[in-house]
């Protein structure tokens, strides 16, 4: 495949003539029946209708048109598409057609961007692997012994192996940064509230945030201009004015305060992510950075708090697939009770069962103070400490996850070693404040190595700023996986 | 924490699941494991912190009361597993 990979190369070759749309949508479609046997990163490819809107772009070409217009993208499998069959990578929604467009969807319509699939996932974006989804396992692009991380494992991978030239995810712990850390390429949580979730299968409504995985940070800055901005459709999004995130893409950072987290350079970081991170830090010295040493000393607890929160929303959000309205129905049961039962035991797979169990308990009577309040309380904490945090400086930087990418198989059977892969993710769900993971290296074996930079509230200035001028002083994101 | 084999079919039927002899003796090992895990948050004291339920400082988000449309019958229905005269079936709850 040509090198052309980015928006914004697409955008300059369809400028000079060099292509057209329908070439630019045939060479994506070409690529994925290329690798799609060995990544598997889509649970379905819409050639027919990707080509035929490609030949609309092309009719249309001549029209003023955005960045995205005429760019094949994936959608993760658990934000609607009208008319397109919507899962979340589950048994329970198989068969499901969303009757409306998510905001999202529906914005990069109107935008021209052609969606050539939806993303494999885990189910209903719980797990750190792909290993989740009832469908199918995704492999990584980069090692396809690996797992390309998770939940939105199939989005970063269809990025990394060139299937698509960017994707949507979702992140509720991690769920964007960490398999874009796993897989090599850029993705971004905005700060709560910034993207419409209409649209989006809820999985817990107070951390979900859909976000953009791309393949270098202009191109990241590009698609949140296409889906940031209030929705009268959600009334958690906010109303604010709107800002252009190209007009941060300067390599210039001289005296920007970087924000070194102590607590996220210990036990259980692996030596050779380490090693990345502080050769990063000294490329942002080269750029003129300055650094301060900052502490979260409640972020031991994140994971904690997170997991009661996102289970308990999860297992009242979960509570709607009962066989009635959509979906998959049991076929044998006695009565309307058993319906439900039978029907939420055969449709939920392991791990949407155990948030499910763990929810339940935690919101139950008698052990909701001692679980749920408290979470809701550490999260508070939590959220203090990064304001305190970021009155000395305008961005922290750490590593996305503590490893690189595991083995498929290496932690399936342990839920808590799982869930320690979202150790430096979850925090900055709790708190709602944006991340973005852009590629910083690679492990000996050659596998990519992720750095989050955090910002404050609505602050994706400073983080897209500080993440470019990094891509721009290094080549990572040049490095593509063989396949 | 020691969560017991009732603990788990009393939860389970909270949430409208149910397991067989092998899966509930998983779920009492593997909650058990992770109630353990967060009983480290017991560390921690809270004693007047106020809970966090939401970051954004958004409340009441009130709109008109003006007519909009709706999704339509036929939408709304259409993936339904069972329907019958335009409405959604279900078995017979009324004795």
């Amino acid at each position: 495949m040509d090198r052309i990979s980015t928006i914004h190369e697409i955008n300059e070759l369809i400028e000079n003539s060099e292509i057209t749309y329908e070439e630019v949508t045939k060479k994506y479609l070409d690529r994925i029946d290329q690798v799609e046997g060995k990544v598997d990163s889509f649970v379905k490819v819409m050639q027919e209708e990707a080509l035929e809107s490609a030949r609309k772009a092309d009719a249309q070409r001549e029209k003023p048109h955005s960045m995205i217009f005429g760019i094949p993208y994936g959608l993760k499998d658990n934000i609607c598409s009208e008319g397109v069959e919507t899962t979340c990578a589950s048994k329970i929604l198989k068969g499901f057609i969303p009757p409306y467009d998510a905001t999202v969807s529906s914005k990069l319509k109107k935008s021209g961007a052609i969606v050539l699939g939806k993303t494999n996932m885990d189910e209903f974006a719980m797990g750190s692997s792909n290993e989740n989804s009832s469908v199918k396992k995704t492999y990584n692009p980069w090692d396809i012994t690996r797992v390309p991380g998770g939940s939105s494992g199939g989005s970063a991978a269809c990025v990394a192996a060139d299937q698509v030239v960017f994707s949507l995810g979702s992140d509720t712990g991690g769920s964007i940064r960490q398999p874009a850390s796993f897989c090599g390429v850029v993705g971004l949580k905005p700060t709560y509230g910034l993207v419409s979730r209409y649209g989006l299968v809820a999985f817990a409504s107070s951390l979900d945030q859909i976000g953009p995985i791309t393949k270098d940070v202009r191109d990241c800055a590009i698609v949140l201009n296409h889906i940031a901005g209030h929705d009268e459709k959600d009334s958690t999004s906010v109303k604010k004015e709107k800002e252009d995130y190209t007009t941060y893409l300067s390599p210039k950072i001289k005296g920007m305060k970087i924000g070194i987290v102590k607590e996220y350079f210990g036990e259980g970081l692996n030596p050779e992510v380490k090693e990345r991170l502080m050769e990063a830090i000294e490329v942002y010295k080269q750029l003129g950075a300055e650094f301060v040493d900052v502490s979260l000393p409640n972020s031991k607890y994140a994971l904690s708090a997170y997991y009661i929160i996102s289970s308990a929303e999860a297992s009242s959000n979960l509570a709607r697939y009962d066989g009635i309205r959509y979906g998959f129905r049991a076929e044998k049961f006695d009565d309307l009770l058993d319906l439900y039962k039978k029907t939420r035991s055969q449709g939920f797979g392991d791990e949407v069962k155990r948030r499910i169990m763990l929810g339940t308990y935690a919101l139950s009577s008698g052990y909701y103070d001692a679980y749920y309040k408290k979470a809701l309380q550490v999260r508070t904490l939590i959220k203090e400490d990064f304001d305190n945090a970021f009155k000395s400086c305008d961005v922290l930087l750490s590593p996305t996850c503590p490893t690189t990418a595991f083995k498929i198989g290496e932690k399936s059977e342990d839920p808590l070693e799982m869930y320690l892969s979202d150790i430096y993710t979850v925090p900055v769900n709790i708190a709602g404040i944006p991340a973005i993971s852009v590629p910083c290296g690679f492990d000996d074996t050659g596998l990519p190595v992720g750095m989050q930079l955090t910002g404050k509230a609505f602050g994706e200035k400073d983080i897209i700023k500080a993440a470019y001028a990094f891509e721009q002083a290094t080549d990572f994101h040049h490095k593509r996986a063989e396949l | 924490m020691k969560l017991t084999k009732e603990d788990v079919m009393y939860v389970a039927d909270l949430a409208r699941l149910e397991f067989n002899e092998e899966e509930i003796e998983k779920y009492v090992h593997q909650l058990g494991e992770i109630l353990n895990y967060e009983e480290q948050l017991n560390e921690l004291d809270t004693t007047g912190v106020e809970p966090t339920a939401h970051v954004l400082p958004i409340k009441n988000v009130l709109r008109e009361d003006e007519l909009v449309e709706s999704l339509d019958r036929q939408k709304a229905l259409m993936n339904a597993p069972s329907q019958d005269k335009g409405c959604f079936k279900v078995p017979k709850v009324i004795e």
